[in-house]
């Protein structure tokens, strides 16, 4: 080995070096990036790989409903409330049902409100199914995604068999229900309580125990009890930090205090507790639908209310009173008394409310929608504030965010 | 298990006619009080040993552009989950002098929903931290829940009620 001669190292002076600029990053995350699932802005500052603040912008999707419905007769309100959490229509189609029924003292008939009640677990298993299969796409698992969308599918043809439609079904009436079971929705109904389980229980086995899962979601974007209850979180997200509050146990409403089941609750509020209770929530809504669907009682689909439920066709064209309340319906002549109620109902994503003021007239004088996703969504910065962006991405979607319910 | 009559008797033993109006429809308590009190009864039963009453489930606004000098009104409902016990409470505002003590101290959801109505009616909460609008864009001069702005075109002739027999 020759001798090496070490050059004595030269370190520059302060003075020479250029001066360190620290700088935050403004990133800009949506209003149209797939991983927002949905139309909202969320302009963040970065400090390289974590997120120091964020402020969202939301409206992007707003259709003035609150407006539109103070034109419209009430029958007509249902397909404005739809389009709200277009993951859950029938919960909003029914709270709004209910909200009418309960503000006309309209007596709703046993099968009409078991029928209901399934189709809202149904519609619940739907939401919950999309929010935690695209969490598994957004940690990386895409497979259980398109999976349990075949499960979804499977919902929606019931939603076709009982309404016509499937994703704005507009479904039920004033009243009762359109029209009762048929034999199929029956038949595939009870196919969807054998086959749904196997499913969901594949999507556990892939994600409830898989390392990957576990660490890019527990302690992700945690809120405690106290906070979620400041920020007004209701549903799923307010049951992981450990409250167990849940309307539809509270305030029963269409007869769910005939029916066995649990509400599950987690502890730490994170993202892994979100997508547990979403998890156990499924289980316990088919747990329902299984005690609806096999107790359905006999009788009239839709309550004894002429002035507001559609009498059947033949009716119609053969006895004069049902060509009239049939005309007044469809005209929007009937006028609701003067009053105001507040009715909520178990959304997919937390306390669906409607607070609803008439004069007296064809259309509400006022109609305030208490949507769950617009309330805790204002959350969010706090929630990824210190996180990566990848984490953030997480917490948007266990937070289930919709942007039709956000945006109303 | 509260009841409405009990709440209704410790509010109006605690600030007198300061809280009026008292109903029950549908079964929910339903009281009005004033704006410089509504900080105060809001805290009262947000913070009350007993009730518990300390979530704010909803925040919105209501006009009624016929009477006078209580054009605006905000309206509260508030739930306790310990006693399953909901209220509702109402403030009405003049149009001209449409001022509000904001809830943001209370609870951070009251942030948005006081933006939301502020951002249709244009009613003013005071002291509240980001008061701008939020599903409208901000370029726009108008409150479009006003009932001054009718939906349809006021220049139809096609749609009078009248022809309805309305």
């Amino acid at each position: 080995m020759a001798d090496i001669e070490l050059l004595p190292h030269q370190v520059p002076a302060n003075a020479e070096l250029p001066e360190l600029v620290e700088e935050l990053t403004t990133l800009n995350l949506g209003p149209t990036h797939p991983a927002t699932h949905g139309i909202f802005q969320n302009i963040l500052k970065m400090d390289g790989e974590k997120i120091v603040s964020g402020e969202q912008t939301i409206g992007y999707i707003h259709r003035a409903f609150e407006k539109i419905a103070e034109r419209r007769p009430y029958y007509q309100i249902t397909t404005l409330t739809d389009r709200m959490n277009y993951c859950s229509s029938p919960i909003n189609n029914l709270g709004w049902h209910m909200t009418m029924e309960k503000f006309l003292e309209v007596q709703v008939p046993k099968r009409a409100q078991y029928i209901r009640v399934i189709m809202m677990e149904l519609a619940r298993i739907s939401d919950h199914i999309i929010c935690n299969s695209i969490l598994g796409v957004d940690t990386g698992a895409f497979t259980g995604f398109l999976y349990v969308m075949q499960k979804r599918e499977e919902i929606y043809e019931i939603y076709e068999e009982v309404c016509g439609a499937r994703l704005t079904t507009n479904m039920g009436r004033l009243g009762g229900m359109e029209r009762d079971l048929s034999h199929t929705a029956v038949q595939k109904i009870k196919d969807f309580i054998k086959t749904f389980p196997p499913v969901l229980r594949e999507l556990e086995k892939l994600l409830n125990r898989n390392r990957i899962f576990m660490d890019r979601t527990i302690k992700v974007g945690a809120i405690s009890t106290e906070r979620a209850l400041s920020y007004g979180f209701t549903g799923p997200n307010l049951r992981a930090t450990g409250l167990d509050y849940d309307v539809r146990v509270m305030n029963p409403y269409s007869s769910y205090e005939d029916f066995e089941f649990d509400i599950p609750v987690g502890q730490h509020g994170d993202t892994y507790d979100r997508y547990m209770v979403r998890n156990e929530e499924m289980w316990q809504s088919l747990k329902i639908v299984e005690q609806a669907i096999n107790n359905l009682p006999e009788g009239p689909y839709y309550a004894d209310a002429p002035e507001y439920y559609l009498p059947p066709k033949d009716e119609v064209y053969n006895s004069m009173e049902a060509l009239i309340y049939h005309f007044k319906i469809v005209m929007g002549e009937i006028d609701a008394p003067a009053g105001e109620i507040y009715h909520a109902v178990e959304g997919g994503n937390g306390e669906l409310g409607f607070y609803m003021i008439s004069d007296g007239g064809r259309a509400p004088y006022r109609l305030h929608f208490r949507r769950p996703s617009f309330i805790y969504y204002q959350a969010y910065p706090e929630m990824c504030k210190g996180s990566s962006l990848s984490d953030a991405i997480l917490t948007m979607s266990s937070l289930n965010v919709i942007a039709g319910e956000l945006d109303a | 298990m509260l009841s409405n009559q009990e709440v209704a008797e410790e509010l109006l033993g605690k600030f007198g006619s300061q809280v009026f109006d008292f109903e029950e429809p549908y079964g929910l308590l339903t009281l009005s009080t004033t704006r410089e009190e509504i900080l105060t009864v809001l805290e009262f039963i947000k913070e009350h040993n007993h009730f518990q009453i300390s979530f704010l489930t909803d925040l919105t606004g209501v006009q009624y552009p016929d009477k006078t000098g209580q054009e605006f009104m905000v309206v509260y409902h508030l739930h306790s989950f310990v006693h399953n016990f909901r209220i509702r409470i109402k403030v009405s505002i003049p149009e001209a002098d449409i001022h509000i003590p904001t809830v943001t101290g209370l609870w951070e959801s009251a942030n948005w929903m006081e933006r939301e109505t502020y951002d249709f009616y244009g009613i003013l909460f005071d002291g509240h931290p980001n008061l701008k609008r939020i599903l409208n864009i901000e370029e726009m001069d108008y409150f479009p829940m006003r009932k001054e702005y009718p939906l349809e075109d006021a220049t139809r002739e096609d749609k009078i009620d009248a022809l309805f027999g309305r």
